[in-house]
């Protein structure tokens, strides 16, 4: 059903005739990258955004390893100059900007802003976005967000530098935190936040109104259906962010009680709204990556997406669902036996459509002839490990056992496996099945080969001993841990190495592959390959379709 | 042991984990939980030689035992920690038997599918690729099985959650649990003015001025506290759980046991534990810089060292003559004592 009967020759005609002239005359640089109306271009910002926040991202749960690989307290008290609870809020500092810098900065710029924009017009065959303009504040609202946060870890907040709340910014710790660095962090968010929500606004305005003629709702690729979605999530979800961080706001500075209990407010309050925007988040945060995969999957089996419709509205159905299951972040705030009994049960829900998700993978596989390019590694090596981090999910859906492990590494390991080795090999798989059209030019298939191994052996040897640790009650967020807990630390930390070192083979590749790499046709992929993208030169040209394509 | 472990992860983690999982039998009694108590807490370092003495003595005072390794406390394995309380065993029953084995089996089952086409649909294999979209039986399949598979997992956990609400009828002890940064609080609201401030225990030479240095008898490093909650065993515990500050989490693992101290609210939570023995846990709500400093030390004792525990304590048991003045103290008016804890607790 994604596949469509247009050829290059249908619309490229009066594309090449005018690629000299208007349609692909670019404006200089400054114009170009800094005030661009480009959804390309855009989307290439974003794409460097966030591996730029993720290399940061990255170094710091580097850091984390490092302290954590043998008990004791190594290094904090270096790094900080500081002793005591200086040195030691410095740790909270620590997962505080990982969680917000790999949520915020890199995964989200990357699915949505970067691939997002790239690619959703020009599969639903548009020559731009809907708003071109709002386009560039969503992406330079981001600079800013980034810069408050980084600034937010060079000023006073609670007993050391930077704010140390966490990314959930649970109150009272948030409210009670003296200094800027919280609010320069809740600041960071409402940026941020604003920016997505220009962005959502932005995707559901250009996928509803600007398809290509023939292109129905029911014959768009999956990957735009998944940022459809996702824009959808994004709209409902990130305005009770606003809300529930406003309100941390008011508490710190004007004095309202929202969520302090001696006024009369509830810290509860703060929870239930933060989750409430928070469990969509994280499906804001595999949706496009689903997507993605569909669409790889299909490439390299060369078969059409099995079971179309039941896929497009799975995603509809776990973005629906993931609304009515946010508490099963709270199971242990004390919630009612009856509140414990909807939240599991509904949690244990989402397992269905994601199911259906799998499973039509394997089917779309089945059958087909596979060839086993670099994306379709990382696609396939997504659809197992989301498998892991999706079952050890229904296991923390059942509140009773969730009572032992929440809050200890069981749940790091879950929430790793289905974002760390779901999200971010989503993200890798898109990133090598369109780096030709992006870029004109072939990654090393070599180099993207290697990358995958080794990187997959890194992740699996950093997260699996995890489960071990949250079984054995290794709680979260803890810079020190018992003695005898050292073991599977260690194992971890050795796995980090690991994928640091698949990371420095990413990085050669690139660099290999923008400075050596041949040049990507027009669809390198091939018959499989059957999206309107593939109709365009590689890269595209700087406006693409001043002729509408026509679906069949 | 580390070599077996080493070679685990290497063959395959998740065949591991199903070992763990079939290691476990709910019908069976964990091996190392069925000697008797005593006979596992007499060995502990210095203790044999208290008991003798204190035996000889005509009103034996209270002591405090030392934890047995692997119980109460992380051990550094692949699974749950030894539970002591029916609703843990019912929980861990709940996880090794029935989902890890079935999340084990998923998991298994879709990397078998993924290994078949790998190796009978790749290109050399199979040239021309099929062209099927759809199959509404195959697809209605695997809609359903996943809910008949989720409604499987639901029943038992339905009663287990059930489980830990239903406080059964008995003999019950109240302790209300404030947490502080970066301390416990505890105290008796039945058994007069007992009230305890638990601080993690220092290692040798960090500790400070004039304070308790931690000894293999108080536990192990970052669990070991200054004091130990005490209660009776084979009786219901109630718990009462708040926070003088920011958010806490009262969890003792051994017991199954979390609950959010929250301030401004009281949360209940309960036990029974018929093992006596020390148990461990740790904060588990970010709380500030010393979340990982504030450890939970529970201590099992029979109920004739419960009542010298609490007379040693200058407290009193419920229904003694001692007792009748506060007599009108339940638990729900001890809410309100909340801030004057606190203060002892930040005074202290």
């Amino acid at each position: 059903m994604t596949d469509t009967t247009a050829t290059p020759a249908h619309f490229e005609a009066s594309g090449h005739d005018e690629a000299h002239h208007d349609a692909d005359h670019k404006p200089g640089f400054f114009v170009r990258w800094f005030m661009s109306t480009n959804h390309k271009d855009i989307g290439t910002l974003y794409l460097i955004f966030a591996i730029v926040a993720g290399i940061i991202g990255g170094a710091i749960s580097g850091m984390m390893r490092m302290e954590l690989a043998a008990p004791g307290i190594q290094y904090l008290e270096a790094w900080t100059g500081e002793t005591g609870n200086a040195a030691l809020h410095f740790w909270n500092v620590m997962i505080t900007a990982h969680g917000l810098i790999m949520v915020f900065f890199m995964v989200m710029p990357a699915m949505i802003g970067g691939f997002g924009n790239w690619f959703v017009p020009l599969m639903i065959g548009a020559p731009d976005m809907a708003f071109p303009r709002m386009n560039n504040i969503s992406f330079w609202l981001l600079v800013p967000a980034f810069l408050l946060l980084m600034g937010s870890t060079q000023v006073m907040g609670s007993t050391g530098l930077g704010g140390g709340t966490g990314w959930t910014v649970y109150a009272p710790l948030s409210t009670q935190a003296s200094g800027p660095a919280t609010d320069m962090a809740i600041l960071s968010l409402h940026l941020a936040g604003a920016s997505s929500i220009l962005g959502a606004v932005n995707f559901i305005t250009t996928i509803f109104n600007m398809r290509a003629p023939g292109m129905t709702l029911h014959k768009m690729p999956l990957f735009v259906w998944s940022v459809l979605v996702t824009a959808f999530l994004l709209l409902l979800a990130l305005p009770v962010l606003a809300a529930a961080i406003t309100m941390l706001l008011t508490d710190r500075n004007f004095g309202t009680v929202f969520f302090d209990a001696a006024g009369g407010g509830d810290p509860l309050l703060y929870q239930h709204l933060f989750w409430f925007f928070g469990h969509p988040e994280v499906y804001i945060m595999i949706l496009p990556g689903f997507g993605m995969v569909s669409q790889i999957v299909a490439t390299f089996s060369k078969k059409p997406v099995f079971g179309y419709l039941g896929m497009a509205y799975a995603m509809v159905a776990i973005g629906v669902v993931g609304f009515v299951v946010w508490a099963h972040h709270m199971f242990t705030v004390g919630l009612s036996l009856n509140m414990k009994l909807y939240f599991t049960a509904a949690t244990m829900v989402i397992a269905v459509p994601t199911g259906i998700k799998i499973f039509s993978w394997i089917a779309t596989m089945w059958g087909g002839s596979v060839s086993f390019k670099t994306p379709m590694m990382w696609a396939l090596g997504f659809i197992f490990m989301f498998t892991v981090g999706g079952v050890t999910g229904v296991v923390l859906a059942n509140g009773g056992f969730d009572n032992y492990v929440h809050d200890t590494y069981y749940v790091v390991a879950h929430f790793h496996y289905v974002l760390s080795l779901g999200a971010v090999f989503g993200i890798f798989a898109g990133w090598y099945y369109w780096f030709g059209k992006m870029f004109g030019k072939m990654y090393n298939e070599f180099l993207g080969h290697l990358h995958f191994w080794v990187f997959f052996i890194g992740v699996n040897i950093l997260f699996f001993p995890m489960h071990f640790l949250g079984l054995d009650g290794m709680p979260r967020r803890y810079p020190d841990y018992a003695d005898s807990q050292a073991y599977w630390n260690e194992i971890a930390s050795y796995g980090y190495v690991i994928m640091g070192v698949g990371m420095l083979i990413f990085f050669v590749n690139m660099a290999w592959s923008l400075a050596f790499g041949k040049k990507a046709a027009d669809n390198y992929w091939g018959e499989g390959a059957t999206t309107l993208e593939w109709t365009l030169s590689s890269p595209p040209p700087y406006h693409q379709f001043n002729t509408l394509p026509k679906i069949d | 042991m580390r070599i077996v472990t080493n070679l685990m992860l290497a063959a395959g983690l998740a065949i591991a984990s199903l070992s763990v999982a079939s290691g476990v039998n709910a019908s069976v009694p964990q091996p190392e939980l069925a000697p008797a108590p005593q006979a596992e807490l007499a060995p502990a370092p210095g203790a044999e030689a208290e008991a003798t003495e204190s035996a000889a003595d005509a009103a034996p005072a209270f002591e405090y035992a030392a934890p047995t390794e692997g119980i109460g406390m992380p051990s550094g394995g692949m699974g749950i920690q030894p539970q002591v309380s029916e609703v843990g065993e019912q929980a861990r029953w709940f996880h090794d038997a029935l989902l890890m084995p079935i999340i084990t089996i998923i998991s298994l089952f879709v990397l078998a599918l993924l290994l078949w086409i790998v190796v009978r649909f790749n290109r050399r294999a199979n040239p021309t690729a099929s062209k099927t979209t759809h199959n509404t039986t195959l697809e209605v399949i695997w809609t359903l099985v996943p809910v008949l598979i989720l409604v499987f997992i639901a029943v038992p956990s339905i009663g287990l959650l059930q489980a830990q609400y239903n406080l059964p009828e008995g003999e019950t002890i109240t302790v209300k649990i404030t947490g502080n940064q970066w301390n416990w609080t505890y105290e008796y609201p039945d058994h007069g003015d007992i009230l305890l401030v638990s601080n993690m225990l220092e290692e040798e030479g960090e500790q400070g001025e004039g304070a308790r240095f931690r000894t293999d008898a108080d536990g192990p490093r970052l669990l070991a506290a200054d004091e130990r909650m005490v209660i009776p065993a084979g009786v219901n515990i109630r718990f009462l759980v708040t926070a003088s500050d920011v958010l806490h989490s009262f969890a003792v693992p051994a017991f199954w046991t979390k609950i959010d101290a929250v301030p401004g609210r009281l949360n209940e939570g309960w036990t029974r534990v018929d093992r006596e023995g020390v148990y461990f846990g740790q904060c588990s709500e970010l709380c500030g810089a010393r979340h990982g400093y504030m450890p939970i030390a529970v201590e099992v004792v029979s109920p004739e060292n419960f009542e010298r525990w609490v007379l040693s304590q200058g407290g009193s048991m419920p229904g003694s003559a001692d007792a009748a003045e506060e007599e009108n103290t339940d638990a729900a008016d001890d809410a309100a004592e909340t801030a004057a804890a606190s203060t002892a607790a930040a005074a202290s």
